[in-house]
């Protein structure tokens, strides 16, 4: 029976960049316990020999002429930033303290 | 003007076509409806009144000149929120994009554009299509029509409630596990989800993109194929996109609805049924079945034993996917930009925890972090890589079921509408709304719901669902206008109109809870 701890979950949403506090860490570590719970059983359903399915309609890779197409002009593209400066992404800085 | 906004989007083009009435009067009288409705139902996030009477009176013109750029020119629709649309806000029903408007038009909006259908506005959502009740939307749950105090389903309950309050002929929705289909049978409408590539999703917000289909939501079968063919098609945007021409969907709804089945095999799916369904629900089922065998049908059984682990194995890939395309909302490039509380020199990736926290909702949160697990590794294969074999059993189970039928039929939902409040924090609760529609999503076959009627323990509607193998989307819409129109002629009028009037329960103070 798997089980999600609290910790876990935190760890987990760490990776996912997600900042969760204290009692939100309390109302959803016990619902993904349930959610996986009930999801466990798969692990036991398909055979080895079984190939996995992707996309359901087969696909394959699907190639155009490289040539030039009208596309996002820079305004356009800048248009839903928080924050732009010099028709670019003004962004916070990357690197942390330790770093 | 009532009887305007009843009508089929069919019958409007029609008239339009005879000159009877204009894009003008038409989007005018869906706006006024708008305005008396939607402040109890909450189908639209945005309303874009100037810009539909603008492409309105743009398609009167072209009527006038004899040059109309489709059939449907002039018939006003209602977009999903989902659905990327140049100079009108997009959220997906989340904080996280709120304001936002994009700098392009999703191919499907391209589309309607090109056809002359005047776009009312944007519908609400559970956040990026995430849920069966849209009570996951950021901007407030929308009501069922049918009862206010009632889920309209989801994702999509925004265009189905739209659409069954006559605030819209037509609307676009889409369906990931049963997002078009689930509202449609809970709201007495129709919802259908195209074979996977059959419609663009270029412009589509993505959840999981192997499983996201966008299709039409609409009151009658013939209308949905009269939208379908409007939007669907092969589109070079959309590396997935199915590169052939569509089967004659209108073509395949008008023989439909002369009521005539004989010689086509009808295959009631056993796993999808019986124990777990509403009582109400299985009934009027069984009745459509026996009208299906009257019309020359010939019914059997099939059995898809792998069905039972569908929603498991959606549960797994939907999450995993969804969980690596939002990582796109990174508080950088669009929508929301949250800073840390007592940080005076925040990090990019400080600035992110804190956007992401603040600007997804608890069913986004849930969904992100079980797909973070089930692609950890160590985890991988037990988990992610088993759902992708599970997906291939449950094909197996459809060609299998296919080789004994050309249609396969089930309950569209296993309940009537539940009430508003009542599984929103039981996810699990919530998943099984769509035990019945997924298997159809991880297979990329086509599936249709259509009103089967009021369950007599609720008066609330039913769905019947019709799945066909992938690219045969024309079956459904022979069966499902043949079903419709031998139920039609059992009621002597369609279900909707025994849905209540919403002027009343507007106007009268405290109606609408």
């Amino acid at each position: 029976m798997p089980e999600i701890t609290r910790d876990e979950v935190r760890h987990l949403a760490d990776l996912a960049r997600i900042e969760l506090d204290d009692a939100e860490l309390d109302h959803l570590a016990p619902q993904l316990s349930v959610i996986l719970e009930s999801i466990a059983s798969i692990a036991e359903v398909a055979a080895a020999d079984i190939p996995p399915t992707s996309h359901a309609i087969p696909l394959t890779n699907v190639f155009r002429e490289d040539v030039v197409r009208p596309s996002l002009t820079a305004e356009q593209a800048l248009s839903g930033a928080p924050a732009s400066e010099q028709q670019r992404f003004s962004v916070p800085r990357i690197l942390g303290d330790e770093q | 003007m009532t009887d305007l906004i009843k009508k089929s989007a069919a019958d409007l083009a029609a008239m339009l076509e005879a000159g009877e009435t204009t894009s003008v009067e038409l989007t005018r009288a869906c706006l006024d409806r708008i305005a008396a409705v939607d402040g109890a139902v909450h189908a639209f996030l945005h309303v874009d009144a100037e810009g539909a009477l603008a492409q309105a009176a743009a398609s009167d013109a072209r009527r006038a000149a004899g040059t109309p750029a489709s059939p449907l020119d002039g018939v006003p629709i209602a977009v999903k929120d989902v659905l990327a649309t140049e100079g009108l806000p997009t959220t997906c029903g989340s904080k996280i994009l709120e304001g936002w408007i994009p700098p392009y038009d999703a191919t499907v909006v391209t589309k309607l554009k090109a056809a002359g259908l005047p776009i009312l506005g944007k519908t609400n959502m559970d956040e990026f299509a995430m849920g069966s009740s849209t009570e996951h939307s950021a901007y407030g749950p929308t009501r069922n029509p049918w009862d206010l105090d009632r889920i309209p389903g989801g994702s999509g309950g925004g265009s189905a409630a739209a659409v069954a309050a006559f605030e819209a002929p037509l609307a676009v929705g889409t369906d990931t596990g049963g997002s078009i289909r689930q509202p449609g049978a809970v709201t007495g409408t129709v919802g259908l989800k195209p074979t996977y590539g059959g419609i663009s999703r270029y412009g589509l917000v993505a959840m999981a993109n192997s499983l996201d289909q966008v299709g039409p939501v609409t009151r009658t079968v013939l209308d949905s194929a009269l939208l379908h063919e409007v939007i669907g098609g092969h589109d070079p945007m959309d590396s997935t996109s199915i590169d052939q021409p569509l089967p004659a969907l209108a073509d395949a709804a008008r023989l439909g609805a002369a009521g005539d089945l004989t010689g086509v095999r009808i295959g009631v799916i056993s796993e999808l049924g019986g124990e777990g369904y509403q009582a109400g629900v299985q009934q009027r089922f069984d009745e459509s079945i026996a009208l299906l065998v009257k019309a020359g049908a010939e019914v059997v059984e099939v059995s898809c034993p792998n069905f039972r682990h569908a929603l498991a194995a959606y549960y797994l890939i939907m999450p995993s996917e969804a969980s690596s395309n939002l990582a796109r909302f990174d508080a950088m490039r669009y929508g929301l930009r949250t800073l840390p509380e007592g940080n005076d020199d925040p990090s990019a990736e400080d600035v992110m925890r804190a956007t992401r926290d603040a600007g997804f909702g608890d069913e986004v949160k849930r969904r992100i972090i079980l797909g973070t697990y089930a692609l950890s590794s160590g985890y991988y294969d037990a988990y992610y890589g088993q759902a992708q074999k599970v997906r291939t059993l449950i094909s197996r189970d459809f060609e299998a079921a296919f080789a004994q039928a050309d249609v396969l039929v089930s309950p569209t939902a296993p309940t009537t509408a539940f009430r508003i409040g009542e599984k929103l924090d039981d996810p699990l609760a919530m998943y099984l709304n769509d035990v019945a529609t997924i298997p159809a999503n991880l297979a990329g076959i086509p599936g249709i719901s259509i009103p089967a009627g009021l369950a007599p323990e609720d008066g609330l509607p039913v769905g019947f669902q019709i799945l066909a193998p992938a690219l045969a989307d024309d079956r459904l819409y022979r069966v499902g206008a043949a079903l419709e129109s031998l139920l039609e002629s059992e009621w002597g009028r369609p279900l909707l109109a025994e849905a209540p009037s919403l002027v009343e329960a507007v106007n009268t103070p405290g109606a609408s809870a």
